[in-house]
């Protein structure tokens, strides 16, 4: 082999081994973190909010993201995490936080593989139609099962304990701010492994071309259900924090709206990214919040234009325009 | 000598239109066997039908023995069929190294490895790059596969179904849409393969044919017209009359 095929192929099996190496970049959500914290710390109910946002969008991203999945009814998910979490507390009384956290995310994971071999089996607007149709049903199941749920009115009666039985709730909402961070450290960390792994490489390949991935051998419904159900683990995950938070659940959760708005926070941050995610979370939220204080009947209009305008300028969401930027200036190479 | 791969009476139809009538083949290790016919012939369709792509209406497909005519695309590949396709089949997006790292992931059961990190997978990236450099492409490694030109991109194609270290590999015209004076950059890497795979290859070229094969079978109208060494085939009335008289294929 001549020196250049060598010091080629160096340079090929660098970056392919370093793909998972983190960049100075990677510490500035969690800066930002503890940075609006200490400027706003009277908005930390809001935090908290934003940071469910960001575990149910990473979540989302797993699989529409990286393997394709198209879906309008993740709600379905994020609302069973709630409920689950919710209802641990409100009748069967645990009320210690982690534990039913882990229990949301089992019981959705669960949800997850079940309605993913049904789901997965369909392709394309068949598949879109019938995310939906889940959610829509498991809402309306919701709603008659009064007793467990509360149907309507909410599932009202949940109480948290003080998180490792030391710190309390306060008015402010800052420890539910610090656990939220907490919950999605691990939730980042582990979606951060997924896709870097030979396994997450795998998803991309569907998602580009399914038809040869069946053709290099590839079980594609097995692992189409596989990282459905971690996605829908994840979702549930977020969906208990948003229940312990909010000590109230109601059939929202589980709505076609929820659905929708998550899609729109993952594609206006980006998809298929993961620090999508966290600017597509706090992009709308922020402005949800502030459009609502200007006008708090028309802020959806405001969220609908910047929608229209992220799609029709910000091909790939916010950070794939702040990519095609940076590769302009040449602070990265492609 | 047994076959390896047995095709045996196998028939398929779409509803009314037959497009495979009653084709028998068999392969033996290091077959360099190829597949020439009228366009519509049904070549491809054999190609789907052995990859398990498509179920024939009848017959049966063998591999080493075994029966897989019941299994499923994954299944064949493991066993080791492996094949590439007449218009690409790639992934656009992922560089060339990703391309034939998925392959290599999947052969050797480590794309099952959610939480494994790049590093230490690097026995992936050493063997797709082996791949790579068998087939030159190692200076296009980190090049996402859109942006290479289309006759790399067919030496990628190739290069997906090495990796998955096949016993018997179907070539799908593997020179087609690459310019004249490039094509033989492919077909010097498919004269190169391994002396041990069995190769079934359907090419237009007639002068590729007759100097890589050494068996042909001529399929015309989904049937088998006639099978047999180069010198038998070039020398056949029937084949002069329906297939080499026709004049130009592309």
């Amino acid at each position: 082999m001549t020196g250049s095929a060598q010091a080629a192929r160096e340079a090929a099996r660098r970056h392919f081994v370093g793909r998972d190496r983190w960049h100075w970049a990677e510490a500035l959500p969690w800066a930002a973190a503890v940075g609006a914290f200490v400027v706003f710390p009277d908005y930390m109910a809001l935090g908290t909010q934003i940071v469910i946002a960001i575990i149910f969008a990473l979540s989302l991203d797993l699989i529409l993201g990286y393997a394709g999945i198209v879906t309008l009814g993740h709600a379905a998910y994020f609302g069973a995490g709630a409920y689950a979490a919710g209802m641990l507390s409100a009748h069967l009384g645990w009320h210690e936080p982690i534990t039913g956290l882990l229990f949301a995310g089992f019981v959705t994971g669960l949800l997850g593989l079940a309605s993913g071999l049904i789901l997965l089996r369909y392709h394309g607007l068949t598949l879109i139609m019938l995310t939906l149709a889940v959610a829509i049903m498991l809402q309306e199941w919701a709603n008659v099962q009064e007793r467990w749920t509360g149907g309507f009115d909410g599932l009202l009666g949940i109480t948290i304990e003080p998180l490792f039985g030391l710190f309390e709730y306060d008015l402010w909402g800052h420890t539910y701010y610090w656990y939220s961070l907490a919950v999605l450290f691990p939730c980042f960390l582990v979606a951060r492994r997924i896709v870097h792994s030979p396994f997450g490489l795998s998803l991309v390949g569907i998602r580009e071309n399914t038809r040869r991935m069946h053709a290099v051998g590839t079980p594609v419904f097995a692992r189409l259900v596989a990282v459905y159900t971690i996605s829908a683990a994840m979702a549930g995950i977020g969906g208990g924090l948003f229940a312990q938070s909010n000590a109230f659940v109601t059939l929202d959760v589980l709505s076609f709206s929820r659905s929708g708005a998550i899609l729109i926070i993952l594609i206006l941050g980006g998809t298929g990214r993961l620090y999508g995610a966290f600017i597509g979370a706090v992009a709308y939220m922020l402005l949800e919040d502030e459009l609502a204080k200007i006008d708090p009947v028309l802020w959806e209009f405001g969220v609908g234009l910047a929608l229209v305008l992220a799609v029709m300028f910000f091909r790939n969401g916010v950070l794939g325009a702040a990519e095609r930027l940076a590769r302009a200036v040449g602070i990265v190479r492609s | 000598m047994t076959a390896l791969l047995e095709i045996d009476g196998l028939q398929k139809h779409f509803g009314a239109l037959q497009v495979t009538r009653d084709v028998n083949l068999s392969l033996e290790e290091g077959a360099r066997h190829a597949l020439i016919g009228p366009n519509g012939a049904g070549k491809t369709t054999l190609i789907n039908l052995v990859t398990g792509f498509l179920a024939p209406s009848a017959g049966r497909i063998r591999l080493a023995g075994e029966d897989i005519t019941a299994l499923g695309q994954a299944e064949r590949v493991k066993r080791g069929i492996a094949r590439t396709f007449q218009i690409n089949q790639l992934f656009l997006g992922l560089s060339v190294l990703d391309n034939v790292a998925l392959a290599v992931a999947e052969r050797t059961g480590s794309a099952w490895s959610l939480l494994r990190s790049p590093r230490s997978s690097a026995t992936v990236a050493d063997e797709a790059l082996d791949y790579l450099d068998r087939l030159s492409l190692t200076a296009d490694a980190l090049i996402p596969v859109r942006e290479l030109p289309y006759g790399r991109q067919r030496l990628v194609e190739i290069a997906i179904a090495l990796a998955l270290e096949p016993r018997v590999l179907l070539l799908d015209e593997p020179a087609a849409g690459v310019p004249s004076t490039e094509s033989h950059i492919i077909l010097d890497a498919v004269a190169s393969l391994p002396a041990d795979m069995a190769i079934l290859i359907i090419e237009h070229d007639m002068d590729v044919v007759f100097q890589f094969a050494r068996r042909i079978t001529v399929l015309v109208g989904g049937a088998v017209l006639v099978e047999g060494p180069p010198d038998a085939i070039a020398a056949d009335p029937q084949v002069r009359a329906v297939y080499l008289g026709e004049g130009d294929h592309g």
